[in-house]
């Protein structure tokens, strides 16, 4: 059925053409239907589990965001928009636009701190020197642990009188010492400072990729013309690297928006419930699943999924665009 | 929200109210399996139950199934063990709503039980369990919706402290508290010797919350407890009082420092492991304490200092000063389970396993006469105190929900955290069942 009908305006449009020999048109024809064919076939298999496992559950998450439904049973209790802007819906809710603040903290500081410190480690240890190679394995062995350990592992480091707070003591910045995961003003930061450590190594990984790829002829002819290490990295290097630092960043936002089990594992639920640790991922668990408001938790969800998609695309509009172009833009006039 | 009736009302743990509270739980109830069908097919039971740690408990588990598949070999049961708070609010309400929910699934009774049975998904075993819920008393009370029973518990114990015996004496406290002031000057002493007065995993929230919980059941009157439960009225001042005594207590330090990021449960820095490793003196948990603290001592053993103490009395308070906090664990059937299911339901708290259970300290069980098997000595105090008990209210949560329950706790937590107020728990619960 859909085949059938780009065949006939493409059959059409030869038609209009004066001189189109017979024999020609048909076996155009065919070649087209071939082609759908070919495209529906190779298409299709993707198609489906796309449309199975990824639009219908957004379907059904903006469906039963709609209902006051605790799970048991099928949802019948229609509330419209009440979850989202109602009395007690997310946006009146103190507790979720904490998490949205500190999605915002986690978001700006993974841009802020993530990229220059892998910037700067990435230009350093794309120099010769011994021992390269295992300081390139030491900076990414943390993105290679699993968030479930790393959480655990830093919650038994930023223990009262833990290993982190005999450092600190030792140091004599004892003064210092606070409940890392306690002290619910600091929390947050607490949470950054993880993924921050675990996360640059990922950022890194990308950047001497990147570098690898800028041809050394370039940083030659700058040495040739006088120029310093560092005016190579300023003017040569990190201009090549636009685009990967471009693509880091994007994936950084699109993670710190999401982001979920460093600090489901690394901090309580109390802290938690508090607003002082959580995530709008967090959230959404610790109200969906454990309070049982399952109308309400699909409401945070499809709020997740417009603020991550809007961001995506505004990210892929202004700043992607160079180096996605033609693949997602229909035409960019240079 | 309407519920009819939420079956964790306030009642009375007196044997003599055991076969009256049976008596007229009887009633008509289809589904009666027809004996000469039992044990004709072969038919596959799953087990879903929460003994997800290695230990007795799991092991006497696994034995329980294998010894009724060895009587009744038509019946082959499938275990899958599942971490307690996953199982209860993710894995069971999901697997519920699927077509194929496990047969025998855990069950914790009280509001819980009472949405489970309005969305129809379990098995009516009223008339195939009459000399069981006999034989329980009481506490099978817990486990029925309207006068029918849905589950059976295995195990049912009360709550209170369980101290360090050894630095009690070594700060000089003579006896156990019975009166908050009495608790009070046993805190101080203890903060004399540099011990930690008091563990709270206030990091996993109901830990917390159970002291406002034991607050609101001295504070309130049982027709207070019983309306809140029932009909979610919580105007009677006690509740806001409650949380006045609780803020009070705080006032006093009696807790490890950081709570907030204190779990408590899990490790030896969570709340029970602080006391297991001699860390803190006390902390006030449920009968089950027991068989954690054995899981988080180097020697994987109950340290043998534990005593246990119940909730003091609060002077001036004007409810019941003798009910305490409590609750179990019991089983039920999904609707569409065969009929082995309510049979093996039957075996699960059958006198032999109920001994077998109790040997295996991790609880209390729930059927006359098995407290026998019970080889520790704190479980046996407990034991006594919960059969001594005035009354036992079921964990508030439990009794008024998820909904309720968990915003009650937040409300609680953020009392321990300084940034709410006794008011706040009680508009929390007022508002709960908004969303």
């Amino acid at each position: 059925m859909t085949t059938a009908e780009p065949t006939v305006s493409l059959a059409d449009r030869a038609d209009a053409r004066p001189a189109g020999p017979r024999p020609a048109r048909s076996s155009r024809a065919a070649r087209t239907r071939r082609k759908w064919y070919e495209i529906i076939g190779l298409t299709g298999p993707a198609a489906i589990v796309f449309a199975v496992f990824v639009l219908a559950p957004m379907g059904f998450a903006v469906y039963y965001s709609l209902y006051r439904w605790s799970g048991y049973g099928w949802p019948t209790e229609f509330r419209g928009l009440e979850n989202y802007f109602g009395p007690y819906g997310a946006f009146r809710d103190p507790i979720f636009l904490d998490a949205l603040r500190n999605n915002g903290i986690i978001l700006a500081g993974s841009l802020a701190i993530q990229g220059p410190l892998a910037l700067a480690m990435a230009l350093l240890l794309n120099r010769r020197f011994r021992g390269r190679s295992v300081f390139r394995l030491l900076v990414f062995v943390p993105y290679v642990l699993s968030e479930v350990t790393v959480g655990i592992m830093w919650q038994l480091i930023l223990l009262r009188d833990g290993t982190a707070d005999t450092v600190l003591t030792n140091l004599g910045l004892g003064s210092l010492i606070t409940g890392w995961l306690a002290n619910l003003d600091v929390v947050i930061w607490t949470m950054l400072f993880i993924l921050t450590w675990k996360y640059t190594g990922f950022a890194l990984i990308l950047f001497l990729a990147g570098l690898a790829n800028i041809p050394n002829e370039l940083t030659e002819a700058a040495a040739i013309d006088g120029a310093s290490w560092w005016q190579t990295q300023r003017y040569v290097t990190i201009p090549m690297l636009g685009s990967t630092i471009r693509i880091w960043m994007f994936l950084s936002m699109i993670g710190s928006l999401q982001v979920f089990d460093v600090i489901w594992v690394a901090s309580t639920p109390a802290v938690r419930s508090l607003g002082a640790s959580n995530s709008m991922a967090t959230y959404m668990v610790d109200h969906g699943f454990n309070q049982r408001e399952w109308g309400y938790g699909n409401a945070v969800a499809v709020i997740l999924f417009v603020i991550s998609f809007i961001a995506a695309l505004l990210f892929q509009r202004f700043v992607l665009r160079r180096d996605v172009e033609g693949a997602l833009t229909r035409r960019v006039k240079h | 929200m309407r519920i009819t009736r939420r079956s964790g009302a306030f009642f009375a743990l007196v044997a003599s109210i055991t076969l009256a509270a049976s008596g007229c739980s009887g009633g008509d109830s289809g589904n009666t399996s027809t004996g000469s069908e039992l044990y004709k097919n072969p038919v596959t039971l799953n087990w879903w139950h929460n003994a997800n740690q290695a230990g007795p408990f799991q092991t006497l588990w696994q034995k329980v199934a294998d010894d009724f598949h060895a009587a009744h070999p038509t019946v082959t049961i499938k275990i899958t063990a599942i971490e307690t708070n996953d199982l209860q609010r993710n894995r069971i309400p999901a697997a519920l709503l699927s077509s194929s929910p496990p047969d025998i699934l855990q069950a914790w009774g009280g509001g819980e039980m009472v949405e489970q049975v309005k969305a129809d998904y379990l098995k009516d075993i009223t008339a195939d369990t009459k000399a069981e819920v006999a034989a329980i008393g009481a506490a099978s009370k817990i486990w029925s919706v309207d006068g029918k029973q849905y589950g059976l518990p295995f195990s049912f114990g009360t709550e209170g402290f369980w101290y360090n015996k050894d630095q009690f004496t070594k700060a000089g406290i003579a006896a156990a508290p019975t009166t908050l002031d009495e608790l009070n000057a046993a805190v101080t002493k203890l903060k004399a010797i540099n011990v930690t007065p008091i563990a709270v995993g206030a990091g996993d929230k109901w830990p917390a919350a159970h002291w406002w919980y034991n607050f609101a059941v001295r504070e309130c009157p049982a027709a207070a407890l019983s309306d809140a439960s029932t009909k979610s009225v919580f105007d009677d001042p006690c509740f806001v009082k409650a949380g006045d005594d609780l803020k009070t207590f705080l006032g006093t330090k009696p807790f490890q420092p950081n709570f907030l990021a204190t779990p408590g449960q899990a490790g030896a820095t969570s709340s029970a492991g602080l006391v297991a490793n001699g860390k803190a003196a006390m902390e006030l948990m449920g009968h089950w304490n027991g068989g954690v603290m054995q899981t988080l001592t180097p020697d994987q053993k109950a340290p043998t200092f534990l005593s246990w103490f119940p909730f003091p009395s609060v002077p001036g308070a004007g409810g019941g000063q003798n009910t305490q906090m409590g609750g179990g664990d019991g089983f039920a059937c999904s609707k569409k389970a065969p009929a082995e299911c309510v049979e093996f339901l039957k075996y699960i708290v059958s006198p032999d396993v109920q001994k077998a259970f109790a040997a295996t300290g991790s609880g209390i069980p729930t059927v006359k006469g098995s407290e026998a098997g019970l080889a520790d000595p704190v479980l046996q105090t407990i034991a006594k105190a919960t059969q001594s008990a005035e009354g036992v209210q079921l964990w508030l949560d439990t009794a008024f929900g998820a909904k309720s329950g968990t915003a009650m706790n937040d409300a609680i937590v953020a009392i321990f955290a300084d940034k709410g107020t006794p008011q706040g728990v009680v508009d929390a619960l007022k508002k709960a069942t908004a969303r």
